[in-house]
């Protein structure tokens, strides 16, 4: 971790209403790294990806992103920042009324007033790196799930940016399709020579790119480290989560008022349940 | 779908909101005086002009051949002073009269021409002397109840 | 119970719908300042402007004529019993012109491009696409919300002077040759008793302002739609319903504003 930080939480908190979804949270994110950010279903992992983007503001704590506070950004600054971000949205969220060209284009066209030349050159050239400078006709209704986040990807990164970040992009896609994202990523990062931010459930194909990981649990983060630490680590939730266990810090009962004998009636004698 | 398909489309949307508009304004609306701009100018004094109003019809055998463009007082015979636009084609002798008349027992009033024969015609900016004035209704049904009173008496 | 949680909600309810109207009066003014974002393009304006109104084209023109002719007939019933038929072209125009081009032009509006607005915008949102095109720092009112916007407010204009000589034509056609009022008073009347400024342009007024309204509405209900397909099909028929009632409460002000 001797990079330099691109970017920088400290003490982050976040709440929607009464609900505390982050508490407290310290990451640190090298320049040039793949950093995976794991954790189970609706631990708070999208809402930090948001944090890091400008797209939500934290309650309390400070988020740095290339040595600016995004809270004290302005709009256009933020802008300006965002310029240099992409991102790779869960569901795609390609354009359904343009081609997979205009999709990659889109960015391209809203920021700068290029030729249509130059610009064809540059949409195959990422559509290539994806390997989809074939589809590039075709409507994004068209393609199956993974060749969706392939083009997503290539749009994500048209604009070359020092920053991107992965919103689950391995969810929903078959072994074939979560191979090639992940070498993607990696190929993708060290060409560019951007760092980027993982949000992923899937453990193995996350530390097969990571160079270090965070586990968060509770609006906390619970263990942090390279893959390998990871691994080895002794804490129960790590451990739990890792391993894929069914029970265990993180419970298998969603909590319920009454005990279950209670719950279904007098006539029930306890242990008889089904 | 194209960019120039779009325009196009578009371009033939807009003209055809101008053109509504345009016949709206002179069909329906009948934009103040744009009928009878090239018209020539009429006058014609009456003692009462009743309900009459500017942009009330000119008429002639039932057909409308120009507009009341102003309605005046001449201070000095206490006359209301009409003025009229009338279609350049009609021609009308100097002894041509005009009424007020109402269309229908409610309608609305308008200027009725009576051409005379003269073989002088009236210039532009001349004046209709034989003049007859709006029908009072109130007075009429008055007049007649009176009349009714004073005959069975 | 019910009834009684309905109370202490009451005022928790109307404080939201508050806070709601003053978001969208700032989604509002935001989106129409953001014609002068260097993102707002003449190109996707004229996309709105043909898919609002070249596609309404029709669907107006027809409504209008049977509104005409239904207008030309009940007309003439009510009038013919005071053998006052010759006033038949102004009331035909004048019930056009003022509220029923405007007012049937909105509503018509409201259903055909406002919910197919609501569902796009929804949609769009809901499928990630808004928040993409945030993270490619391109300006959401600048890009999206503007074109649609001021589509709405020049379309509704247009297709209400069509609708009105639609109307009118559709009036003279039962009129004249069906129910046999006289062509040339049926005309006459109408052209001396409608004005320019005073109806026709203050009803293409009226629906100006029903145009920024409902698509105001529509798009709003379509960018604070919840995120799924269920909420997206409930803010579809919100709009709809908003706006159309909405269309109607501010005939109620405006006529009471500008015919008096």
């Amino acid at each position: 971790m001797a990079a330099e930080a691109l970017v920088e939480l400290e003490n982050v908190h976040f709440a929607r209403g009464p609900r505390m979804v982050l508490a407290g949270i310290d990451m640190r994110v090298p320049q040039g790294a793949i950093v995976s950010l794991m954790g189970a279903s609706g631990g708070g992992k999208t809402t930090l990806l948001n944090l890091m983007a400008g797209t939500l503001m934290p309650r309390s704590g400070r988020v740095r992103v290339a040595r600016e506070d995004l809270r004290t950004l302005s709009f256009d600054g933020m802008y300006r920042l965002r310029r240099r971000m992409g991102m790779l949205f869960q569901h795609s969220a390609l354009f359904t009324d343009s081609s997979v060209f205009e999709n990659v284009a889109f960015p391209l066209r809203r920021h700068f007033r290029w030729g249509e030349d130059i610009l064809r050159k540059l949409v195959l050239m990422k559509l290539e790196a994806v390997g989809l400078r074939g589809a590039a006709g075709l409507m994004p209704a068209e393609l199956s799930g993974g060749m969706g986040r392939r083009v997503a990807l290539a749009r994500a990164m048209v604009m070359d940016p020092m920053l991107i970040f992965y919103d689950e992009p391995f969810t929903g896609l078959d072994p074939i399709s979560v191979g090639i994202i992940a070498t993607l990523i990696r190929r993708l990062n060290d060409a560019l020579g951007a760092t980027s931010i993982v949000v992923s459930h899937d453990v193995r194909e996350t530390f097969s790119i990571a160079d270090y990981g965070y586990i968060l649990a509770g609006g906390r983060i619970i263990a942090e480290g390279t893959p390998e630490a990871l691994q080895a680590s002794d804490s129960d939730l790590a451990r739990q989560f890792l391993g894929g266990q069914p029970d265990g810090p993180v419970p298998f009962h969603y909590p319920a008022h009454e005990d279950y004998a209670t719950a279904l009636g007098g006539s029930v004698v306890a242990g008889e349940g089904i | 779908m194209e960019k120039r398909a779009i325009d196009w489309w578009v371009g033939i949307f807009v003209l055809l909101g101008i053109a509504a508009l345009v016949v709206l304004a002179l069909r329906v609306g009948n934009l103040s005086g744009f009928a009878y701009n090239d018209g020539y100018v009429l006058h014609a004094d009456f003692s009462d002009v009743g309900g009459l109003k500017v942009r009330s019809p000119v008429k002639l055998g039932g057909v409308t051949i120009g507009e009341v463009t102003r309605i005046g007082m001449d201070p000095k015979t206490f006359m209301a002073h009409v003025t009229m636009r009338i279609e350049p084609k009609v021609k009308l002798p100097t002894d041509t009269g005009a009424s007020i008349y109402t269309a229908g027992l409610l309608g609305e009033q308008y200027v009725a021409i009576q051409p005379g024969g003269m073989p002088q015609d009236l210039k532009p900016g001349g004046t209709i002397t034989m003049t007859q004035s709006a029908v009072n209704l109130d007075q009429l049904i008055g007049q007649m109840v009176f009349n009714k009173a004073s005959g069975s008496k | 119970m019910a009834f009684l949680d309905f109370v202490p909600n009451l005022g928790r309810r109307v404080s939201l719908m508050v806070l709601n109207l003053g978001t969208a009066t700032r989604f509002l003014l935001w989106s129409l300042v953001a014609v002068i974002n260097r993102h707002f393009s003449m190109q996707q304006l004229f996309k709105q402007v043909y898919g609002f109104g070249v596609r309404s084209l029709l669907l107006m023109m027809v409504a209008a004529l049977f509104t005409g002719m239904v207008l030309g007939f009940q007309g003439y019933y009510a009038l013919v019993r005071f053998g006052a038929t010759s006033a038949l072209g102004t009331l035909v125009a004048l019930s056009l012109l003022r509220e029923l081009g405007p007012v049937l032009t909105a509503l018509l509006f409201a259903g055909r491009a406002g919910s197919a607005l609501t569902a796009e915008i929804g949609s769009m949102k809901a499928t990630e696409q808004l928040s993409a095109m945030e993270m490619m720092a391109v300006n959401l009112f600048a890009w999206v919300v503007a074109p649609r916007l001021w589509a709405g407010i020049i379309v509704v204009p247009v297709l209400c002077a069509i609708f009105d000589l639609v109307g009118v034509f559709g009036g003279y056609l039962i009129s004249v040759p069906v129910l046999g009022v006289d062509g040339g008073t049926f005309w006459a009347q109408m052209q001396s008793n409608v004005t320019f400024s005073g109806d026709i342009l203050t009803g293409l007024f009226k629906a100006l302002c029903f145009g920024l309204v409902v698509t105001w509405i529509a798009a709003w209900q379509g960018y604070a739609a919840r995120p799924t397909a269920e909420g997206v099909g409930n803010a579809t028929t919100r709009s709809v319903v908003t706006a159309s009632l909405a269309v109607l409460g501010l005939d109620f002000i405006l006529t009471a504003l500008l015919f008096t």
